[in-house]
């Protein structure tokens, strides 16, 4: 793989720096929160700005090649290597992970969860970032390993912590489901790297001697990578832990899940099992295939019967990942793209949504969907976000959501290496099914939701003066709009999703040529 | 015939001092402690702890000047039969540092329960004697001797808290089935001696390779149960439980890393030297063993209410997973099998023992070793909780945190080996791995997530000595997580495999 060598030291810094924060609170005294929420916010707008100078030093013209590359040894004994870079598919990625955590730390200036003690929490954001900051930059298997599994205990206690009254069974379940996906993954890893000669676990080398392995071998090893990777996506049938863990999560919990985690699952497909182990993915695409229709359509059905608002998002993610793994399947160039793209689409979508489910939480203390209606009366600009977010995540054109989902039901029409094209035509009429589910539990949500007269149980506090302070009273309902910190945390998602959705190509130019590679890579190891 | 004998011209041997230094500053702080005791005022035995700790960082040096100055391995002493390497050098420095930590852990739980504290520390060290001699033994005598040296005082240790009928339980068990064990173990080795004609390990390696006779075959299976019981191993785990329970939590940190890991050093070399060509023999019996221990193990303590005793239950577990590679050494992946034990070895005893260390000082405050006892920890003491949650990470294998990379080893040992057998072995062990962390976890969301069972949130101050201990356990466990390569160096051990010629 070809590799350009510059500033070798900016990812490094770019991934670690949150730990600097993590080093200074340790010695700042729990009582003092709010010097907590600053240096939490100074932490991640240091580490995003390292992250913009990152974006202005990537050669955009050669996106395919690693960059930053940084190769220097670590455990030389079992002969894994601090090998790191990044191109055209993890760049998005490792930016959107920094800004994401940005804002979320913005956004916890005045809505820490109830539980309490910043401290922890705000710790526990960092060290999640720096898990999943590295994740998209280890070009070492063993090194993706830690990094992927590093970003495990803090969603664990942030879930368990400082999740809603379910919160215990919830996290437990993420932590035992992720735990054996990445038990079984190990296991793929090393026999991934004894069947290459056991010479290096460097993307590099895995990905050019993995081609050479026997069919069947790489069918079993494969086997094992789609289990710790479908874990995470989830794909159906391993997402039972994602509606719980997203449903009890706090706000910011669910976002960073939504918005990134999820993500590590499909970009270990795109990064490790399917270019390490093209026959292996070849055998196991209508698999996939079919499991990622499944998930579309169960997501949405699951949607259709929600009573919770929150819980509705969730179901939806399940739905929403089908497409970015149907699109993988397809082993397209055009498949890929549009599941990349999809990727950071429902990042930012989908965090979106569990922002403003996160504020509606807040103001009402209840998402039972019965409950709620007339938000466009009581909190207009609220409201507005919400349909914005809901027309985003249908897949209305125009907007990020679409470029995710249609080039990836379309991508299915031909598929690559000679795919049963029946198999995957069928897939792609069901998928674009799922579309019309999409629109119809986006829509219902938001018309029982938005629509109609508020709620009399809610109604005599809409008196309260717009914009006042926040409301840390639990029965007593303080209804409010938008307020400045959520205006300044949700900005620039809101920004995104429309130029994403205008000019694509902004993202598609950075990927495609990444993703071309790969695909030819991956074309001259099947026979 | 005395006469005759005394015709003969004797030559004394000669004895490289510096390489058995460790045991003599050892032994000679035995006598030093020991002698002190008898004259010191009963308010003044708290110097004995302090005095014991310095005996083992005393041996220590010796260890680390034969590290730098060794070079070449020192096997000139009694003909072979007992020998320093770098193996060697490794394990005791592992042996004596342990020995230190639970000195710290010891101080305070004796002062206070007015303990006799100067016969303790003595019985302590005569245990890690025993230990730091096994690693250098290479002859079934020595081994044998090495064993009963160290866990004679430990039989004592387990029963120390004299009124408590539950300790004198765990000290009965442990005695009885340990004495079973040694019959055992001494029935197979005297079926290996009386079929090979030498004690001396490479001599048997030497001898039993090619066919086995029946003999043998049940010398080996003997031999290998035999330090089962040693290493809790099920079925030969049943002591380890009631043990670890009743016996003082020092005590017990220092039986289940210390002494089982004096288990497992006895094992390996053992096999590797003497039985290697029985592989056959023991490899599907170490097999099933690896793969019981670490389930049956783990499935009994997810069900534990007690924290000691879970722990004592995942301890069997961990011994399943370090047995694991042993069931394999035998195709081809001697090397990477023998790293992978003596890898997990060093960093498990940081993190059990670091575990042991907050339980004693949370146990300080709420008297209770329920598991429910430690709800809301991180509200009334952070710096433990985040301590606690550090070791049962690293113990359920979690990167970046020591153990991951042990396990990660085992695995890769495995994997090596790429028998079919190996693989459903590493998907057991794989499995065992989640289910682990569902009992870690528990503990865990006690910590984070439980309200404080009796409302009683004054803060936890441990002595510094405990503090000390979870600084060391502390450091070892995440610094040899992210940077193994520390004691990887260590484990390439071309010494014990380079006497098979592998």
């Amino acid at each position: 793989m070809q590799t350009i060598t510059n500033d070798t030291w900016l990812l490094t810094v770019g991934t670690f720096l949150p730990l600097v924060g993590v080093l200074l609170m340790m010695f700042v005294p729990a009582s003092e929160e709010k010097t907590h929420k600053q240096i939490g916010i100074l932490t991640s707008a240091v580490t995003a700005a390292v992250g913009v100078y990152t974006l202005l030093r990537f050669d955009f013209d050669q996106s395919e090649k690693l960059q930053f590359f940084v190769d220097s040894e670590w455990i030389t004994v079992i002969k894994s290597n601090y090998t790191i870079g990044l191109d055209g598919i993890s760049l998005p990625l490792y930016f959107l992970s920094m800004v994401v955590t940005l804002l979320v730390m913005i956004y916890t200036w005045d809505n820490m969860p109830d539980a309490g003690n910043p401290k922890s929490f705000i710790i526990l954001m960092l060290v999640l970032q720096v898990g999943m900051a590295g994740s998209f930059i280890a070009q070492d298997l063993i090194l993706f390993f830690v990094f992927f599994e590093v970003v495990l205990l803090p969603m664990y206690f942030m879930i368990g912590v400082w999740g809603g009254d379910d919160r215990q069974y919830a996290s437990l379940k993420f932590f035992l489901y992720t735990m054996f996906g990445s038990a079984l993954m190990l296991v793929a890893f090393l026999a991934l790297f004894f069947q290459t000669g056991a010479a290096s676990f460097s993307f590099a080398h895995l990905m050019e001697a993995g081609a050479l392995i026997d069919r069947d071998v790489q069918i079993w090893i494969f086997a094992g990578m789609f289990v710790g990777f479908a874990v995470k996506v989830p794909m159906f049938p391993f997402h039972t832990w994602l509606p719980d863990a997203h449903t009890q999560a706090p706000t910011q919990g669910s976002v960073i899940l939504a918005a990134i985690l999820l993500k590590l699952g499909t970009y270990g497909f795109v990064r490790i099992a399917i270019p390490m182990l093209p026959q292996g993915a070849k055998a196991w695409a209508p698999a996939i295939g079919i499991l990622a229709v499944i998930g579309i359509i169960y997501g949405a059905l699951g949607c259709l019967a929600q009573t919770d608002m929150k819980r509705l998002i969730a179901f939806s993610s399940v739905a929403h990942m089908g497409f970015v793994m149907l699109g993988i399947s397809t082993l397209t160039d055009f498949g890929i793209n549009a599941a990349l793209f999809g990727m950071v689409a429902h990042g930012l979508i989908t965090g979106m949504l569990f922002f403003v489910a996160g504020s509606v939480k807040h103001r009402y203390h209840t998402l039972e969907i019965s409950r709620l209606s007339g938000l466009l009366i009581q909190m207009p600009r609220l409201g507005w976000i919400l349909g914005f977010a809901a027309m985003a995540s249908l897949g209305l054109p125009g907007l990020a959501g679409f470029w995710g989902e249609f080039p990836a039901i379309l991508s299915a029409y031909n598929p690559n290496f000679g795919l049963s094209e029946a198999l995957f035509r069928t897939l792609m009429v069901i998928a674009a099914i799922g579309t019309v589910f999409a629109a119809a539990y986006l829509l219902w949500l938001y018309q029982r939701t938005a629509f109609g007269r508020p709620n009399p149980e809610f109604e005599q506090s809409a008196h309260h003066p717009v914009g006042a302070g926040v409301n840390d009273e639990h029965h007593d309902v303080d209804l409010h709009d938008v307020t400045k910190i959520e205006w300044i945390a949700w900005t620039p998602f809101l920004i995104a999703i429309v130029v994403f959705g205008v000019y694509p190509q902004l993202m598609f130019g950075v990927m495609d040529p990444a993703v071309s590679l790969l695909i030819e890579r991956v074309g001259a190891g099947i026979p | 015939m005395i006469s005759s004998l005394l015709a003969q011209a004797w030559t004394a041997p000669t004895i490289d001092w510096h390489a058995i230094a460790p045991e003599l500053v050892l032994i000679a702080g035995i006598n030093l402690v020991l002698l002190i005791d008898l004259w010191l005022d009963e308010s003044k035995k708290w110097a004995m702890a302090t005095l014991t700790g310095f005996v083992m960082l005393g041996a220590v040096i010796p260890v680390v000047t034969l590290a730098v100055l060794g070079g070449d391995v020192r096997d000139a002493i009694f003909d072979g039969r007992y020998v320093v390497d770098e193996y060697a050098l490794i394990l005791k420095a592992l042996f004596l540092l342990v020995g230190y930590v639970v000195v710290l852990l010891s101080q305070n739980e004796l002062e206070e329960g007015g303990y006799y504290q100067g016969e303790f520390y003595v019985l302590m060290m005569v245990s890690v004697l025993g230990m730091v001699m096994m690693a250098s033994s290479r002859d079934l005598l020595s081994v044998f001797v090495a064993l009963e040296l160290l866990s004679i005082p430990a039989y004592m240790m387990a029963a120390w808290r004299k009124r408590d009928v539950k300790s004198n339980e765990a000290g009965v068990k442990y005695y009885l089935l340990g004495v079973f064990a040694s019959g055992v173990l001494l029935y197979g080795m005297s079926f290996l001696y009386g079929t090979t004609g030498s004690t001396k390990l490479t001599e048997i390696g030497a001898a039993l390779s090619g066919d086995l006779t029946g003999m043998q075959v049940l010398a080996v299976v003997f031999v290998v149960a035999g330090f089962a019981f040693k290493i809790s191993a099920v079925p030969f785990h049943t002591w380890a439980p009631d043990t670890y329970e009743g016996a003082p939590t020092p005590v017990t940190a220092f039986l289940s890393v210390a002494s089982k890991s004096a288990g497992f050093v006895a094992l390996l070399t053992v096999l590797y030297l003497g039985l290697y060509g029985a592989d056959e023999v023991h490899g599907p019996f170490i097999w099933a063993m690896a793969a019981l221990t670490m389930t049956v193990g783990n499935m009994v303590a997810l069900r534990q209410t007690n924290i000691v005793r879970m722990l004592a239950y995942s301890s069997v577990s961990q011994g399943g997973f370090i047995l694991m590679p042993l069931a394999v050494m035998g195709t081809g992946v001697a090397e990477s099998s023998l790293r992978a034990v003596v890898i997990y070895l060093l960093i498990y005893a940081f993190s059990n023992l670091g575990a042991f260390a907050v339980i004693i000082a949370v146990a300080r405050k709420t008297r209770s070793g329920e598991i429910s006892s430690f709800g809301g920890l991180m509200s009334y003491a952070p710096g433990l909780g985040v301590l606690m949650t550090i070791f049962l990470a690293s113990l359920a294998g979690i990167p970046p945190l020591g153990i991951w990379i042990a396990k990660l080893q085992a695995f890769k040992a495995l994997i090596d080996a790429g028998s079919t057998s190996a693989y459903v072995l590493a998907i057991i062990a794989a499995v065992n791995t989640v289910i682990a962390a569902g009992y870690y976890m528990r503990v865990l969301r006690q910590i984070w997530m439980s309200p404080v069972p009796d409302g009683d949130t004054t803060p936890i101050s441990p002595p510094s000595s405990i503090w000390l201990a979870l600084g060391i356990t502390a450091a070892g466990t995440v610094v040899l997580g992210i940077l193994p390569g520390l004691v990887l160096r260590f484990a390439d051990l071309p010494d014990l495999t380079g006497a098979l010629g592998l």
